[in-house]
């Protein structure tokens, strides 16, 4: 029964999660960017722009100019992260590939960086009168719904130890539509239901911003208004009118 | 309010992040614009009835429109790393002035009607109701924002709260919430040609008038033209380049160079006007039919090339929009970019030595650059990124001995806007201006106290305005703000000007060693 809970569960959040980035990701898309305002000073050609969005994905070069301390929390939170993802594809592929076995353990130190990634940023949000202001409930429960996943996987990973095999046969598992036993493991549920509600909030949510990055005019945008006319469709239209 | 009591802000040795001050800028509003200023341009003259469903479908068609809106309104994830950014902020520290707190203002609506999230849980992520408390806060906060995109270049996704206050004022335009500064301007461009409403024969005894005193002065025959078919360029000016202080002096400038460069040139009384308010109402179609007025212009004057002068919003409308606007320009000489600034003529020229210089005529000055938000961070000069920054600075040491650069998180990408753009550059918003001039006013109090500076140079007809208005507050004088090209107007040499004689016995070498 609980096995087959956490599987609809995920087949549902893992569904609401490719289905309401591909309906953003589309509008994204489709909406125009009518005129050409990239932030200047900006690329002259594509492969400018290519190296910008680089630098700005990778090393968050914006935020770095900006402020310092939210860039050390904000990028040592992603980069865990990214490195845990990593890490996590051990529970997914079989075999595993031998470049997710080397990083096995700095996966596990990923989590580290996610630890105090985060909870610099909720102390930010908490102390600076700024940030606060701003804050909605929700722009803290995320926060403190990303702790909870961190600390839940931390502690089985450093601490109690999880029936990894099982959580393996599992996933994939759920991969072939052939659900497997899932360990009844207080720790290991709870994360992997915060981990299936993270996904469902996903593409409702600022989360949002992973994809608005890729789609943002004022840094996707090549400097060349002078040399090519740029002219978005519905201001065509205008121009038959008048 | 454009007298209201209030007291200039205390320059501060070492600018910190100010503490914020919950509502002390909520009464700052601009007077609104009434039936005359609002039908010229499309929008109704007084509040509709049911404007909350006007309001919301407007909305919902311009997130259609514009994918900047729509990205933008998405993904910031309150990181706060915009919050300290804005002048406005730092001037005034009302918090609703923070970039993204004025970005909030429209975000929780658009999240009340837009997002599931806030459709079902407003209190969890700070959705509202558009209501008349709202609307006012709009009104207030988002005539608050110059639309100078120094949040932008902080921001980790690059959100620009300009796009953000020009849909706000466009959604307030459509409900007959409009700003009489900003409409009954356009409403004159549209009649007239410019925002000053001045008519052909006042533009005609003005140009006259600057061909007597130039004439006087160097006993050249520099000429100012106007509506002259055939002219190899069509200047394209902020109309106050035709009277206002210091403005003027940068038109003589540019005359002056295109007269020593053999170039041809007119201004048109028909697109006598460079700034396009219609950007700062966020009014694509008026901006448009602006534009056009220019394409209407040169193609009737038969010009070959045209060129802007000084004028920092106008140049992100030239530089940036004008090829979407009003091109294709096909029909102009394609040797030339579309458009030309003022500043890249005079420095390609500079460049290939046709122009002449006695720098010494500028000594009486110790200069610093101010750069123009939309300048810098809107549009470009040149040839590379950055030329902006590089070519005005490069006309300034050619024609004066003493340059001084202000601290490097207030010029380039990162200066500060004088306070005064986006269509606030008006006298009921006074304080507003004051105080949203403080971050640069301390810079400009540093080079001073540091390296002795005197005046500060700019090219944007509003930074002049706005700094000959503000400067007094900060105990500077008004005549400390100058025009770049008064100063290529100061020291240029004119072939045959009555002193040419004297230049034998200081030759452009030992000028050149003195610098
Ligand atoms: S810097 Fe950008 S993402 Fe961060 S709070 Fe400001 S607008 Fe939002
Ligand atoms: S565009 Fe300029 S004035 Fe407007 S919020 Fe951003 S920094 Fe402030």
């Amino acid at each position: 029964m609980l096995s087959f809970s956490i599987a609809a569960l995920f087949y549902i959040a893992f569904f609401i999660l490719a289905y309401g980035l591909v309906v953003k990701i589309l509008q994204y898309k489709n909406t125009p960017a009518p005129l050409k305002i990239p932030t200047m000073p900006a690329p002259t050609t594509q492969a400018g722009v290519v190296f910008r969005m680089s630098k700005e994905v990778v090393f968050f070069e914006s935020l770095f100019k900006s402020s310092k301390i939210t860039w050390l929390f904000g990028w040592l939170f992603h980069f865990g992260l990214f490195l845990d993802m990593l890490r996590h594809l051990r529970y997914f592929i079989d075999p595993v590939w031998f470049w997710v076995v080397i990083i096995q353990p700095f996966g596990k130190y990923g989590s580290i960086l996610m630890l105090v990634g985060l909870a610099g940023l909720l102390a930010r949000r908490i102390v600076v009168d700024r940030v606060r202001y701003i804050s909605a409930p929700s722009d803290h429960l995320i926060l403190v719904l990303l702790l909870c996943i961190t600390t839940t996987g931390m502690a089985m990973s450093f601490y109690l130890g999880a029936d990894v095999i099982s959580v393996k046969s599992f996933f994939v598992g759920l991969l072939t539509f052939n659900i497997q036993n899932i360990p009844a493991d207080l720790v290991l549920i709870s994360h992997l239901v915060m981990v299936a509600f993270l996904m469902i909030i996903f593409p409702y949510s600022k989360l949002l911003h992973a994809p608005g990055l890729f789609f943002s005019p004022s840094r996707n945008q090549v400097d060349n208004a002078r040399e090519k006319r740029h002219l978005a469709k519905w201001a065509q239209e205008l121009e038959k009118t008048n | 309010m454009a007298d209201s009591k209030f007291d200039t802000p205390q320059l501060r040795e070492y600018p910190i992040i100010p503490k914020l001050k919950k509502g002390v800028m909520s009464h700052s509003k601009p007077f609104i614009a009434k039936e005359p200023h609002q039908e010229p341009l499309g929008f109704p003259g007084e509040l509709v009835d049911d404007w909350e469903n006007v309001a919301i479908k407007k909305m919902a068609d311009l997130q259609g429109k514009y994918r900047s809106l729509q990205v933008y309104l998405d993904s910031c994830v309150k990181c706060g790393a915009c919050t300290d950014k804005c002048h406005y902020y730092v001037g005034t520290t009302d918090p609703k002035n923070m970039p993204v707190a004025r970005q909030d203002l429209y975000r929780k609506v658009y999240r009340r009607y837009f997002t599931f999230a806030g459709k079902y849980f407003p209190k969890l992520v700070g959705a509202t109701d558009l209501t008349k408390e709202v609307l006012d806060d709009w009104y207030s906060y988002f005539h608050q924002c110059s639309q100078c995109r120094r949040c932008s270049v902080y921001c980790p996704y690059g959100i620009d709260t300009a796009e953000i206050s020009m849909a706000a004022r466009e959604v307030m335009d459509t409900i007959g919430v409009g700003q009489k500064y900003c409409n009954e301007i356009i409403s004159k461009v549209h009649k007239i040609g410019n925002n000053l409403g001045l008519p052909g024969p006042a533009l005609e005894d003005t140009l006259e008038g600057l061909e007597e005193d130039v004439e006087d002065e160097t006993g050249v025959a520099v000429k100012y033209p106007l509506d002259v078919k055939g002219a190899e360029v069509l200047l394209v000016t902020p109309s106050a380049d035709f009277f206002a202080e210091p403005h003027v002096d940068g038109l003589i400038g540019y005359g002056k160079v295109f007269h020593e460069a053999g170039i041809s040139w007119t201004v048109s009384s028909h697109a006598s006007e460079a700034a396009n308010f219609g950007m700062f109402i966020g009014s694509y179609d008026n901006m448009r039919k602006l534009a056009v007025r220019i394409r209407e212009a040169a193609l009737e004057l038969g010009v070959k090339r045209i060129v802007f002068g000084e004028c920092g919003h106008a140049w992100r409308v030239a530089y940036s929009f004008l090829n979407t606007l009003a091109g294709p320009w096909d029909f102009l000489d394609p040797k030339y970019p579309v458009p030309q600034h003022i500043c890249e003529v005079t420095y390609n020229l500079i460049q290939e030595n046709k122009l002449r210089f006695d720098k010494s005529l500028n000594d009486d000055m110790v200069l610093t650059y101010h750069d123009s938000c939309n300048v810098a961070r809107a549009s470009r000069m040149g040839d590379s990124a950055g030329g902006q920054f590089l070519i005005p600075r490069e006309i300034i040491k050619a024609t004066c001995n003493n340059f001084y650069d202000m601290s490097s998180d207030t010029i380039k990408e990162g200066t500060f806007c004088c306070g005064g753009g986006g269509g606030l550059l008006t006298d009921d918003l006074m304080e507003l201006r004051v105080k949203g001039a403080l971050p640069r006013m301390e810079a400009l109090r540093r080079v001073v106290e540091e390296k002795g500076v005197t005046h500060m140079a700019a090219i944007c007809a509003i930074c002049k305005s706005q700094f000959s208005k503000v400067f007094p507050y900060y105990d500077f004088t008004m005549d400390q703000i100058v025009s770049v090209h008064q100063l290529v107007s100061n020291a240029i040499i004119l072939t045959g000007q009555n002193d040419e004689n004297d230049e034998e016995n200081h030759p452009q070498e030992d000028i050149d060693e003195a610098a």
